[in-house]
């Protein structure tokens, strides 16, 4: 599936270039690039952009096309000009009338689509790295966030034997528990993912697992949704505590098998 | 506004202050409470009648009330409180106050130090008062960090007792070294401010250089207290494996260990670095904000062009500073995510990654608003349409980059965006959101803010070379190879693992930085001596140019204001990270709209008293009083 709208962009890109053939003025081309941009955000890609990005970047192109009508004096006059006439010329009072009217209902159905948007859930800013604390206690034993590592994470080099042993355990111990959430290929698109919101974290997301030391992904193992910070609040993860399930060996396992089979490394102690 | 009419509104403000004074007090003595006089007669007359039992009630509660207070054994507090606004709050506002002055009190001799040397080499005057004009600003703000500093250093020891007992434990061997400083900045500020014409040009220039170490050495000190707060010690790699092991100052209980270990802490060069950077951007907006100001004042053709040509300056100081801005940050930033993953994903993926989407959003204003100056600076220059063509790319290409920077990694969404998506990240733009796409953009706009100050540097000016076209050629071929490589690392970012992705940021920037350089090697020699084509009009800028240096200046502060509360916020529930844990009222974090209008109010209250330190600032400009024209004034007014 195209990830773009083919119809919409072609119309666009076919009305630019009837406007290099009528040799449309300063102020026609700022308003159509204005209308096409905003257009494409809204309605060009087949996955709709959030509404929060689509109004960073109106807001973006709007002081670009500001700040090119009034770089200079002579911009400025043939940015102006076509408005003072629209204005001034008896020509275009049929026009002018048009959008006395049309303007202030456009705003007007505007606030009208604002309001009767159907109710929904109230999306939240949710935080996708929670900060991990100093420290957390696993099994009775502490684990210092900060300086913490897989303890079988040397074994690669040291000990390939005991390595492979590590990485079958926390394969087995993956498409046991995790995979009906994460996914086969830990896409995060297990069977149960549709019914989560949030989804499953994506382990192969280049921004996720490589950005993180594997005492953070311990700690998200072991503690899951309810080991969650206060500072992330309201939390909806329904990650379980997989220190009830698992014994510590066989998370570090897991740990390990999740950076392996997506061919990424944890991000290594005081690395930029 | 004549004087007359100012003194005639002081007269009623004070008329009013007077009588609301009295009014208050009335009130006060109106609602304490007395004994009735008929009954201060009875008992008089009675002489030692029995008192009443609500008068004996009373005399129990006091005694009461005294022997307890005698009683009560003395307690050290912890914390204090303020009405309304609470403690955080009130040393929030002052610090950000204090700091946002003493960054400008910095930074200006820095720039001004250099343009009265440029003056010296060259031996124009005009550099000589520029420097001056500068360093006119500093008298007033210095006094202003000071106050503030002392109000921030009251305001700790009363709010903060224990913990700032605690930070002198660590630091107070520092201390005098820091007011010996203060000392020595006092004397060679005033002695190079008032001494401007008293001494010969090297002793002069001594001075000012002088100030520039001291200052720097205050700085350091200063900055060495609040990045023990954030990294308590050092990483070093103790036992030889390779990996850096924490090294920490102090010990568990809190007790110094190592001074040095505490004052060259983990984060203590990284934000001396950012500083020193940031202040110099910082202080040259604000000084062209001045300049703008007195240019919208200006009533005639030469000082129009005198605070024109300062504005501009001002701003290229403020550019020139901002360009490698970025990566200083960027530096600090990767500094603080190795020194604690903590700390790093609080920052960047957790709670205040938020503000980093505002931060993206203000330093895309940043360069729209420089550049938009540069444009708008070439009507100064006839004959520029030549140029004016370039215009339109270098818009293109710095909305794209803006829009890339400002693109969130995972968007504000409602339910049913994020269903559409298939999860919080948009599949499409979520590259966009990655660190590959905002090193391109921040190195391709770093690229056309340089083009466009090269185009403006050549408005109106031919070159005579010999080689100037084979010149020109070769400029356009680093410029077009930096932006290549720049966007070839940026795509193949994506491609590569992490670890190798971070890294292609070095070779992104050095790229930038090599053009630059090149290309300001290359254009020296080529327009040297260049034919100019058409004059310059120093002062024949449009209004809207100088609301653009002081948006500028605007950006810069909320910038600063909010990046500080960042650093300062990251912290969490700790005074001091892992060592001194905050339990007052105030410990937690406050919500991102709370912080945001905390930062804009000590923005506003800022630029009201930087607007008093202009208005100081420019009263040396003006006519001496005279007895005769107060008296033609006063009848004028009489007359109205």
């Amino acid at each position: 599936m195209s990830a773009i709208n083919l119809p919409l962009v072609l119309a666009l890109l076919a009305a630019a270039g009837l406007m290099v053939w009528r040799r449309a003025n300063t102020f026609t081309w700022l308003l159509f690039t204005w209308l096409s941009l905003w257009a494409f955000f809204k309605f060009g890609l087949t996955v709709p952009i959030p509404q929060s990005v689509v109004t960073i970047y109106v807001g973006i192109m709007t002081l670009a096309v500001v700040s090119y009508a009034s770089s200079s004096r002579e911009r400025l006059s043939e940015t102006v000009q076509p408005i003072v006439r629209l204005i001034v010329e008896p020509r275009f009072r049929l026009l002018l009338a048009a959008l006395l009217i049309g303007l202030p209902a456009l705003a007007a159905y505007n606030v009208y689509a604002d309001m009767s948007a159907p109710l929904e859930a109230p999306g939240f800013g949710r935080e996708i790295h929670p900060a991990p604390p100093p420290e957390i206690t696993v099994h009775d034993e502490t684990v210092n966030m900060t300086t913490a590592d897989n303890p079988y994470l040397h074994l690669h080099e040291d000990d390939p034997a005991a390595w492979e042993e590590h990485l079958e355990s926390g394969r087995r111990v993956y498409y046991e528990n995790c995979f009906w959430c994460h996914g086969d290929g830990m896409g995060g698109d297990g069977m149960f993912a549709h019914g989560l919101n949030p989804v499953p974290s994506n382990f192969n997301d280049v921004g996720t697992l490589p950005a993180l030391q594997s005492s953070f992904v311990h700690w998200r193992i072991a503690k899951g949704g309810p080991g969650l910070p206060d500072g992330g609040t309201p939390w909806d993860s329904a990650m379980p505590a997989w220190e009830k399930f698992l014994t510590t060996e066989e998370m570090w396992d897991v740990n390990l098998f999740i950076y392996e089979f997506n061919d990424f490394e944890p991000r290594a102690l005081g690395q930029h | 506004m004549s004087r007359n009419k100012i003194l005639f509104g002081i007269g009623v403000l004070a008329f009013i202050a007077v009588i609301v004074t009295v009014r208050l007090g009335g009130f006060l003595v109106d609602n304490e409470y007395r004994q009735p006089e008929r009954q201060v007669a009875v008992e008089e007359a009675a002489g030692e009648a029995e008192a009443t039992p609500r008068q004996q009630g009373i005399a129990d509660e006091q005694a009461a009330d005294e022997a307890e207070a005698r009683a009560r054994p003395y307690v050290e507090a912890e914390y204090r409180t303020v009405p309304f606004v609470g403690s955080r709050v009130t040393v929030w506002v002052l610090a950000q106050l204090h700091l946002l002055f003493a960054a400008f009190v910095l930074a200006v001799p820095i720039f001004a130090f250099i343009i009265e040397f440029i003056g010296y080499v060259t031996g124009e005057k005009r550099y000589d008062r520029l420097a001056y004009e500068f360093t006119k600003l500093l008298s007033v703000s210095f006094s202003m960090t000071a106050t503030f500093g002392a109000f921030l250093t009251f305001a700790l020891i009363i709010l903060y007792p224990k913990f700032t007992n605690y930070l002198m434990h660590i630091f107070s061997p520092t201390f005098l070294p820091y007011v010996l400083l203060f000392f020595l900045e006092a004397l060679f500020l005033y002695s190079y401010y008032y001494g401007w014409g008293k001494f010969g040009p090297k002793m002069h220039l001594f001075l000012g250089f002088m100030l520039n170490v001291v200052g720097t050495a205050i700085m350091f000190i200063a900055n060495a207290w609040l990045t023990f707060m954030m990294s308590p010690g050092k990483r070093e790699d103790v036992d030889g494996d390779g990996v850096p092991d924490f090294v920490s100052a102090v010990s568990e209980s809190g007790a110094l260990l190592s001074l040095r270990d505490a004052f060259f802490n983990f984060t203590w060069m990284p934000i001396n670095i950012h500083r020193i950077i940031a202040n110099v951007a910082f202080g040259g907006s604000i000084a062209a904000a001045y300049a703008a100001f007195r240019y919208l004042q200006a009533k005639n053709d030469e000082d129009k062009a005198h605070f024109d040509w300062m504005g501009y300056v001002g701003n290229f100081v403020a550019i020139i500073a901002f360009l490698p801005l970025p990566f200083a940050g960027y530096y600090l930033a990767a500094e603080i995510y190795a020194y604690s993953q903590t700390l790093g994903i609080q920052m960047m993926g957790s709670t205040f990654s938020w503000l980093f989407v505002i931060q993206a959003a203000l330093i895309g204003n940043l360069f729209l608003g420089a550049n938009y100056y540069l444009w708008l600076g070439m009507g100064r220059i006839e004959g520029t349409v030549h140029f004016q063509k370039f215009i339109k790319w270098l818009l293109i290409a710095i909305a794209i980059c803006f829009a890339v920077w400002a693109t969130p990694r995972y968007a504000i969404s409602s339910v049913s965006e994020i269903a559409a998506m298939g999860g919080s990240s948009h599949p499409q733009l979520s590259y966009l959101g990655q660190m590959s796409a905002k090193n391109t953009a921040v190195n391709i706009l770093i690229l056309s803010t340089y083009m466009s100050f090269l185009l403006y540097r050549r408005t109106g000016r031919t070159s005579i070379h010999p080689h100037r076209q084979l010149l020109t050629r070769a400029q356009a071929i680093v410029f077009s190879t930096a932006a290549m490589l720049v966007i070839f690392f940026g795509v193949y970012g994506y491609q590569v693992d992490a670890a190798t992705r971070i890294r292609f940021a070095i070779p992104q920037v050095y790229s930038v930085l090599a053009a630059m350089v090149v290309i300001t090697v290359i254009d020296l020699p080529l327009y040297r001596n260049a034919r100019q084509a058409a004059q310059t009009h120093w002062g024949k800028m449009p209004a809207i140019s100088q609301y653009a240096l002081i948006f500028i200046a605007l950006s810069f502060t909320w910038l600063m204001g909010l990046m500080g509360y960042v650093r300062s916020g990251l912290r969490g529930e700790w005074h001091v990270y892992g060592v001194v844990l905050d339990t007052s009222p105030d410990a937690y974090t406050p919500t991102l709209g709370f912080a945001t209008q905390v930062v804009s109010v000590t923005v506003l209250i800022f630029f009201g008293l930087i607007g008093v330190v202009f208005w100081l600032s420019s009263l040396g400009g003006k006519k001496a009083y005279e007895p005769q024209a107060a008296a033609d004034a006063d009848g004028q007014l009489e007359g109205a």
